[in-house]
């Protein structure tokens, strides 16, 4: 069965002249430049929710991954694990949406295994991938480097991708038109590096969201990190679920969002860079870095008082108390 | 005790479910606790159970209120 | 969503912690009963800006804190049995028993589902005929009235494999066994917004009446719980000892009495052991006579042994307001959020997980 699979289906949708050699290897010339990489695992359920499936899903991933890096991608690797009885017409469905995907962050997968395990044990199917970059001379992006009076930009509205697969699981009989905000970045974060040289950190908010990256690079650079809730952009369809649920918003997995530390003299130019991108449209300055409190994130609220946002331990779940 | 979200009745199904609406997002609720609510009125729903009918009128009279608060200490400052 | 939002809402909020601060000449004990109002303080950043002189302390009221070590561990063992679906709020899933949760057990493969309306329970109980469904019924008279109609349906719909743990809880009667032991120091309480849609403003009378404790029922929203503080202060300043409904366009007198008639068609009160506070007479509610087929303690053997807190443990005095969480032998050292050992740690916002997230931060 792989073998058919990898003719009739991987072959013509990610046809690119590494990965039709259909070698053991994917060879890849030499690079001058400092070399990123990554690897992840998918495991979504359900397969297909508003705005994307697993196979976007992991294409953005990792594409962001890489973008996060200041690096520009140049291969990826796809290897599935598909459940017996999986059906055919949804693993083409996958495979569509991810060529559509690569065409999008303009990257070709240039690797690819496929197993195939009895039923039962893979809910279907897992994808597992690895991404290769290239970060161009100069570019210097990293956690620790985030400074104080750094301006925080969020790059649009938080917490769409998490809810959307959530009300897609059907388990709480909320309906609504919310959608996955998931896309590939790497087009958004070319744009930003093109306006400044400077940018100190970069973070997708994916598991755990806003408050957990916010945290981590407020721990890695040893700095405080100051934000305001009027200014987080969050959707009122998104905030109403998140009231029905006893939901944090600010914990929610986004996958097609950045979070960036720019040096204050630079914020305006990269906010404009942004806000003139199609994925960068709603981006806003959200917050600051600060001296004070090193390695605590605050967040003002709307009636002038501060609270602690921690890291997420463990999942939320909804409550009703 | 417990998360009491304001929504805005929909519909009515003659079984006694409503449909309610959340900014947008759309849940089944049952009027069991609550069954003389009408379509257009604002409810109170806690584990998907209307527990009362949000009163309009004194909601307008607290935000009166607050306005009467406000003027008050404008006046005294 | 709030349709009664205000546009102006920080320049009401600046404007109410102003009077409060001017009330606040002496230092106060504000209770606040309710773990929804505990965490909806937390989060609209109150604490932050009330002057020192008040202090917030957590109440029972939160089924997270006050769920005894041997109920969960009973509810456990039940969901450990092959043919058990375990149905549940969200809010159990990580509070510990002796020693495992929820969340441990449904690593290694228990079926514990998370609902959200005691509804999907008994429609969990129609889909899966095969299977026993239990309701591990936790929660307050906010919640009782919904379980009760939920078990009325479950009849209705004949459905033989539905069951209910009942661990539910009365708030009157606990704050009564709080008040009763005559030593506790709470100047004022912010009642339950959510518990008194339900009950009203009556149970709560004894409070101010024999008492002398003024109360606010109070509503969730940050404007609800300012204006409530101040009702509280301004009560204190004028002598007064009343109860009084803030939360005015949700909580009526008398409450909501269909939904007290269903409650008690359903359950009767009885005998309940909270956590930190030990057994409170007819504090709690139990299926009625009729429904005892429906009874998950009268129809499975379900030993119950009461683990009791570890020597040294203050919960019972911190809910009380008359000790303060570093004052607890065990608190930052056998007892943190991670580990938690007492009721007031269980909670992410009880006092004592509260007290140790905060110190350091102004």
């Amino acid at each position: 069965m792989s073998h058919d699979l990898v003719q009739e289906l991987f072959i013509p949708f990610f046809a690119n002249d590494l990965l039709n050699c259909l070698d053991d290897s994917a060879v890849i010339p030499p690079q001058a430049q400092r070399i990123a990489f990554t690897t992840d695992a998918y495991v979504v359920k359900p397969l297909f929710f508003p705005g994307g499936d697993i196979g976007r899903l992991a294409i953005c991933g990792t594409v962001n991954d890489l973008a996060m890096a200041g690096a520009r991608p140049i291969g990826l690797s796809a290897s599935f694990i598909l459940e017996e009885g999986l059906s055919l017409e949804d693993l083409k469905r996958v495979v569509v949406s991810m060529k559509q995907a690569a065409q999008e962050a303009g990257i070709q997968v240039v690797a690819g295994d496929t197993k195939v395990v009895e039923h039962g044990a893979a809910q279907g199917l897992y994808i597992t991938t690895s991404g290769l970059g290239i970060i161009p001379e100069g570019v210097a992006i990293g956690g620790a480097r985030a400074e104080p009076g750094d301006a925080i930009i969020v790059s649009g509205p938080l917490g769409d991708h998490e809810i959307a697969v959530l009300m897609a699981r059907g388990e709480f009989s909320l309906q609504g038109g919310i959608e996955s905000d998931c896309a590939p970045l790497n087009g958004l974060v070319e744009a930003m590096v093109a306006a400044s040289q400077t940018i100190h950190c970069l973070r997708d908010p994916t598991r755990g969201g806003m408050a957990t990256v916010l945290w981590e690079i407020a721990n890695a650079s040893r700095v405080g990190v100051m934000v305001e809730e009027e200014k987080i952009p969050i959707r009122a369809e998104v905030k109403a679920v998140c009231d029905l649920l006893g939901f944090d918003p600010y914990y929610l997995a986004n996958e097609g969002r950045l979070i960036a530390f720019v040096p204050e003299g630079e914020a305006k130019m990269v906010l404009r860079a942004m806000q003139t991108h199609p994925l960068g449209r709603e981006a806003t300055v959200i917050g600051r870095v600060v001296a004070e409190h090193p390695g605590k994130v605050l967040l003002k609220t709307p009636i002038g008082g501060h609270r602690l946002l921690e890291p997420l331990s463990g999942e939320q779940f909804p409550r009703i108390c | 005790m417990c998360l009491g979200i304001p929504g805005k009745i929909v519909s009515i199904a003659a079984t006694g479910l409503a449909e309610v609406d959340f900014s947008g997002v759309h849940r089944e609720v049952s009027l069991m606790l609550c069954p003389e609510v009408e379509v257009g009125d604002y409810v109170l729903v806690h584990v998907g159970f209307a527990i009362q009918r949000l009163d309009h009128q004194e909601a307008l009279e607290t935000l009166k209120l607050f306005d009467e608060f406000l003027e008050g200490s404008d006046e005294s400052s | 969503m709030n349709p009664h939002k205000r546009h102006d809402e920080g320049k009401l909020a600046s404007l109410l912690i102003k009077e409060i601060t001017a009330l606040a000449d002496h230092p106060v004990r504000l209770m606040e009963v309710c773990g929804t109002h505990t965490i909806a303080i937390f989060r609209s950043g109150i604490k932050s800006l009330l002057a020192d002189s008040i202090e917030l302390i957590s109440g029972p009221g939160c089924p997270v804190c006050v769920t005894p070590t041997g109920e969960m561990d009973r509810a456990i063992s039940l969901s450990q049995r092959p043919e058990v679906i375990l149905t549940t709020f969200g809010d159990l899933m990580r509070v510990p028993g002796s020693s495992s949760s929820f969340q441990q057990e449904r690593t290694t493969g228990s079926a514990i589902r998370v609902i959200l309306s005691p509804l999907d329970a008994v429609q969990i109980a129609q889909e899966n005929p095969d299977k026993t469904v239990v309701f591990f019924a936790v929660g307050f008279e906010t919640t009782s009235p919904a379980i009760a109609a939920a078990v009325q349906e479950a009849r209705r719909r004949g459905l033989a494999n539905f069951h209910l743990l009942s661990s539910q809880r009365l708030v009157p009667p606990a704050l009564k066994a709080l008040l009763s032991s005559r030593k506790a120091a709470i100047d004022g309480f912010i009642l339950p917004g959510h518990v008194s849609v339900i009950i009203g403003r009556l149970p709560y009378l004894f409070v101010a009446d024999e008492f002398g404790i003024p109360g606010v029922i109070t509503g969730f929203e940050p404007l609800d719980i300012l204006e409530g503080i101040y009702m509280l202060m301004r009560q204190k300043k004028e002598g007064r000892a009343a109860i009084e409904i803030q939360y005015s366009r949700a909580v009526k007198e008398e409450g909501n009495e269909r939904a007290r008639a269903v409650m008690e068609e359903v359950f009767v009160p009885a005998d309940a052991c909270w956590r930190g506070l030990g057994t409170i007479p007819e504090s709690g509610l139990m299926l009625r006579e009729e429904f005892a087929a429906l009874d998950a303690a009268r129809v499975f053997d379900l030993p119950y042994v009461e683990a009791g807190e570890p020597a040294g443990c203050l919960c019972s005095e911190v809910l009380q307001g008359l000790r303060r969480p570093p004052d607890c032998p065990l608190f930052g050292k056998r007892c943190t959020p991670v580990d938690p050992i007492g009721a007031c740690m269980v909670s992410t916002e009880g006092s004592c997980a509260a007290y140790y997230k905060y110190g350091g931060v102004a």
